[in-house]
């Protein structure tokens, strides 16, 4: 796509500026002040904001409502869209309705399952996968059409991301699948949460020998760790979570109180590691109910003011 | 086969609570061989049931009785004298043999005695294994022989998720990652470059989205 940019994020990306997004997840309840408290903290501070869809598979306010929260603040969201709670049919009216609000970047995702959610007890949809949705997406934005062919009154233009898990097995195949959603309509990819920088450096000279780092920009994601339990919980608990034990470790090995500082140090190391591989074109920043410091990373990191 | 798991038997005695003579029937066919619902276990729930009963204090009159399979007709007519006996039929089939028995007999109450879990096979002495989804439109030879619709808890086509680690689903991590065994098998079979396609939206019509299913065999029909 090098025509006019779609969305603020492909703007950044296309002009080869280092890219940064940071996530806000809803609140579980109907507070839309809470989605605008936490977005006033990401004003100016980052290109585009992702907005989780039930994360985790617990309910929240819906990703689409809390993107138009953040939009009246001036801010850019990137709705995330799971198939896990909505067939095809509801994905691409829910996909129309997004573009009519003039929400124009989204992230595909197939979504946690929901055993580890709120819900255990549910039904779960997965009608199309992940890379399904994708190709749906970019059909609409293209073609003009959606799924069953009809021509649509107002395609939506959307930029249009997915997801990439370096650490997930089998680690051969991963190249293979990113390969196969940039195919499918990924222009761009936002990775797991990067502490394993070996692993996630071998999976970008694969990329990188496959020619996709020349066809998909590639946001590297990092997460601040808040403490040494919270470290070791996600490393042992988080399917796909690649945490080597020196980090674990080095958490351990500061007082509870330094913990924190500690955990922002190590995200503006590996933040640093990132920038200097090639391919890599952005940072998302996923600071789980930590906002507040998504901007002393970014600008302990030198990337303020954004462009 | 059709794997099916015998209730708790708390839950069968509320069941047959409002009864006092009842047939339980057993079926020998696919509850039979996942040790659901035979004769074994026709005998077994019996004793048990006429023993929680007498400790109650309130005694039951429990018949048994086996036939060959209770989803066809046939079979089923066996039970007629016998049901008619009894207050209540207590099938321990699956909910095919369930709904065939109460067809056949509209005025006896017929309650389930076993879970109707999955279409699975006998993996080893004592461990079924779901493997298939009854979707209507096979496409095993997609996937290498395994069946992602069965046995990804995702149902993803265009597979793994990230949360595939050392082979392993991360929804339970003594379950096998399906995609894991369909890039093992494609990779051994050297076809791994299949899964480098693009795989399409399944289309359901031919699964229970597409309301409840019919097969009819002209050539069998009499």
């Amino acid at each position: 796509m090098n025509t006019e940019p779609i969305s603020n994020l492909h703007r950044v990306l296309s002009r080869g500026h280092f890219a940064v997004t940071a996530e806000c997840g809803p609140p579980r309840g109907a507070n839309g002040e809470a989605v605008r408290e936490k977005g006033a903290l990401l004003k100016g501070v980052v290109d585009a904001v992702n907005v989780t869809d039930n994360q985790t598979a617990i309910v929240r306010m819906s990703s689409i409502s809390a993107c138009k929260h953040l939009m009246d603040l001036g801010l850019e969201p990137v709705m995330q869209m799971v198939t896990r709670d909505r067939n095809r049919i509801a994905l691409q009216s829910d996909i129309l309705g997004a573009y009519s609000l003039g929400i124009k970047n989204i992230l595909c995702l197939s979504g946690d399952h929901q055993r580890f959610g709120s819900h255990p007890e549910a039904l779960n949809v997965f009608d199309i996968d992940s890379m399904n949705l994708l190709s749906t997406v970019r059909t609409m934005r293209e073609q003009g059409k959606d799924l069953s062919g009809h021509a649509l009154d107002g395609a939506p233009k959307m930029f249009i991301g997915a997801a990439a898990n370096p650490f997930a097995d089998p680690f051969e195949y991963r190249v293979i699948r990113l390969a196969k959603k940039i195919d499918a309509g990924a222009d761009f990819i936002q990775t797991q949460c990067i502490y394993n920088l070996d692993r996630f450096k071998a999976w970008m000279d694969m990329a990188a020998g496959e020619g996709l780092t020349e066809k998909v920009h590639i946001l590297a994601g990092v997460t601040p760790l808040k403490s040494a339990p919270m470290a070791r919980y996600m490393a042992q608990n988080v399917a796909g979570m690649d945490i080597p034990e020196p980090l674990l470790r080095r958490m351990a090995g500061v007082p509870k109180k330094k913990a924190a500082q500690e955990g922002i140090a190590i995200c503006l190391e590996t933040l640093q590691a990132l920038r200097e591989i090639p391919g890599v074109h952005g940072v998302h920043i996923m600071a789980i109910e930590w906002e507040n410091q998504v901007k002393t990373i970014v600008e302990r990191a030198g990337l303020l003011p954004r462009p | 086969m059709i794997v099916g798991e015998q209730k708790p038997v708390q839950e069968i005695l509320q069941m047959v609570a409002p009864h006092r003579k009842f047939l339980i029937l057993g079926c020998g066919t696919c509850v039979k061989t996942c040790f659901a619902g035979g004769e074994d276990e026709v005998a077994l729930l019996a004793s048990a049931l006429r023993l929680a009963s007498r400790k109650d204090g309130r005694p039951v009159e429990i018949e048994e009785l086996t036939v060959e399979r209770q989803c066809e007709d046939a079979f089923i007519a066996e039970a007629a004298e016998a049901v008619s006996r009894n207050e209540a039929v207590l099938s321990l089939a699956c909910g095919a043999g369930v709904q065939a028995v109460a067809r056949r007999f509209p005025r006896s109450p017929v309650l389930p005695g076993v879970n109707t879990t999955f279409l699975g096979v006998l993996e080893h002495q004592g461990l079924f294994t779901e493997e298939c989804a009854g979707c209507g439109d096979c496409q095993l030879a997609v996937f290498g022989g395994v069946c992602p619709f069965s046995r990804c808890a995702k149902k993803l086509l265009n597979g793994p998720c990230g949360g595939s680690q050392e082979g392993k689903c991360e929804v339970d991590p003594d379950t096998e990652c399906a995609w894991h065994l369909i890039i093992e098998r494609l990779s051994a079979l050297g076809r791994l470059d299949q899964l480098r396609a693009y795989v399409p939206p399944k289309n359901w019509q031919t699964s229970l989205s597409g309301g409840p299913r019919k097969l009819i065999r002209k050539d069998h029909v009499i």
